[in-house]
């Protein structure tokens, strides 16, 4: 069977927000995040607190940006990396709008993205926001050791984002274009190593990419970007000798 | 249905390990060697200190500098410099008895914003409780071997 959903209707991205922290801000694509912060708790008592608050914002703007009303928003799909993906249910709790919450660790935005523009192409919706948040002290704690733990960090580890992103689809409009949407599958080659995720997501990054290309016809250079999820360094390299 | 070592896939595992960064070993030993051995270095100024100062001796003084360089590894996590310290020294910092008491601190802190009894009381033992249990039942059962052979020669 494809696993290559193909829009007839396309849906249009008409709005999008992006926020940060000090880290990121600095970092290769700081330039392009609209609202970078000082401070990694944004003036909240914890964490989880500041993660929920950025996607509250990302959201909010993401929605100003498209330049439509809460009202027109049929629903919101989000999704973070915490227990119960609380940051995106406790953000969205301050919207009148349906709420659908996905998980895919690192891949949550893109599964939001491909559920968003399925319902927009079925003629379900009009408007959905999609959305995810994560915090690297808040994953920290979820994933890995409490920060105050005097450890050392392999050196293949990665530094999860301390940010959130949200973008508005719409059924028309102007904007980028959702043409399709490959779904990947579960990759398992048995790394077990927790700070090893680059070499642990690769398989499956690569699995999705052949797949898309397969089923879709077009060459690698049909594209004028390729881009993953948070492969990392080392993960980028197994990705690309995969590949 | 598949399971778990079914999905291993050696050839890949084995590639990945081969062309992972290595951590520096020779730095890694050295940074080690200087900063546990300057830990335990100041243990035994204070064992010095202790016994000409107060007079103590025995298990009583050994007592006296275990509590203090408890205390001291507590306090310094609770400043935020134990980690760095921790980072820059990994094993140095991790084996003396102030890496004990910073892995009871660090969750103790890190859980405090769930609670004072849910977060800090009942994750404070996440990292060091495997150590307690483990510690306690070996030493039980070292002490029951002692205690046979003690007996029977």
């Amino acid at each position: 069977m494809l696993r290559t959903i193909f829009f007839k209707n396309k849906p249009v991205i008409v709005g999008t927000s992006s926020i940060s922290g000090p880290k990121e801000a600095k970092g290769s694509i700081g330039s392009y995040i609209k609202m970078k912060l000082d401070d990694d708790m944004f003036g909240e008592d914890t964490f989880e607190q500041a993660e929920t608050k950025m996607l509250f914002y990302a959201i909010k703007d993401a929605i100003k940006e498209s330049g439509r009303d809460e009202e027109q928003i049929n629903a919101i799909i989000a999704g973070d990396l915490l227990n119960q993906i609380i940051a995106s249910t406790f953000s969205v709790r301050n919207f009148q709008t349906g709420y659908l919450g996905v998980y895919s660790a690192c891949a949550t935005f893109t599964e939001s993205l491909t559920i968003g523009a399925t319902m927009l192409d079925g003629g379900y919706m009009e408007n959905v926001v999609c959305a995810t948040s994560s915090h690297f002290s808040s994953a920290e704690r979820q994933y890995r050791y409490p920060l105050e733990l005097g450890c050392t960090r392999p050196p293949l580890s990665q530094w999860t984002v301390t940010g959130a992103g949200a973008c508005v689809l719409s059924k028309n409009g102007k904007g980028p274009k959702v043409v399709c949407a490959t779904i990947g599958k579960i990759v398992d080659f048995g790394v077990a190593d927790a700070n090893n995720m680059g070499a642990a997501m690769a398989p499956a990054a690569a699995d999705t990419l052949l797949t898309h290309l397969k089923e879709t016809g077009c060459e690698p250079n049909y594209y004028d970007l390729i881009v993953t999820g948070d492969l990392g360094t080392f993960g980028s390299r197994i990705f690309k000798d995969l590949i | 249905m598949k399971t778990a070592d079914k999905c291993l896939n050696n050839n890949y595992l084995r590639y990945v390990h081969l062309i992972s960064p290595r951590t520096k070993e020779l730095r890694s030993l050295f940074r080690a060697f200087w900063v546990g051995g300057f830990i335990c270095s100041i243990g035994q100024a204070l064992r010095f200190a202790f016994e000409s100062g107060l007079g103590l001796q025995g298990d009583e003084l050994s007592a006296y500098v275990s509590m203090v360089m408890i205390f001291l590894g507590a306090l310094f996590t609770g400043l935020g410099i134990y980690d760095r310290i921790g980072k820059y020294a990994g094993g140095g910092s991790i084996v003396p008895i102030t890496g004990f008491a910073n892995s009871v601190v660090s969750p103790a802190m890190e859980f405090k914003t769930e609670g004072y009894i849910y977060g800090l009381a009942a994750k404070m033992f996440v990292i060091a409780g495997p150590i307690i249990v483990f510690g306690v039942a070996s030493s039980v059962l070292v002490g029951l071997i002692y205690f046979g052979i003690y007996n029977i020669f």
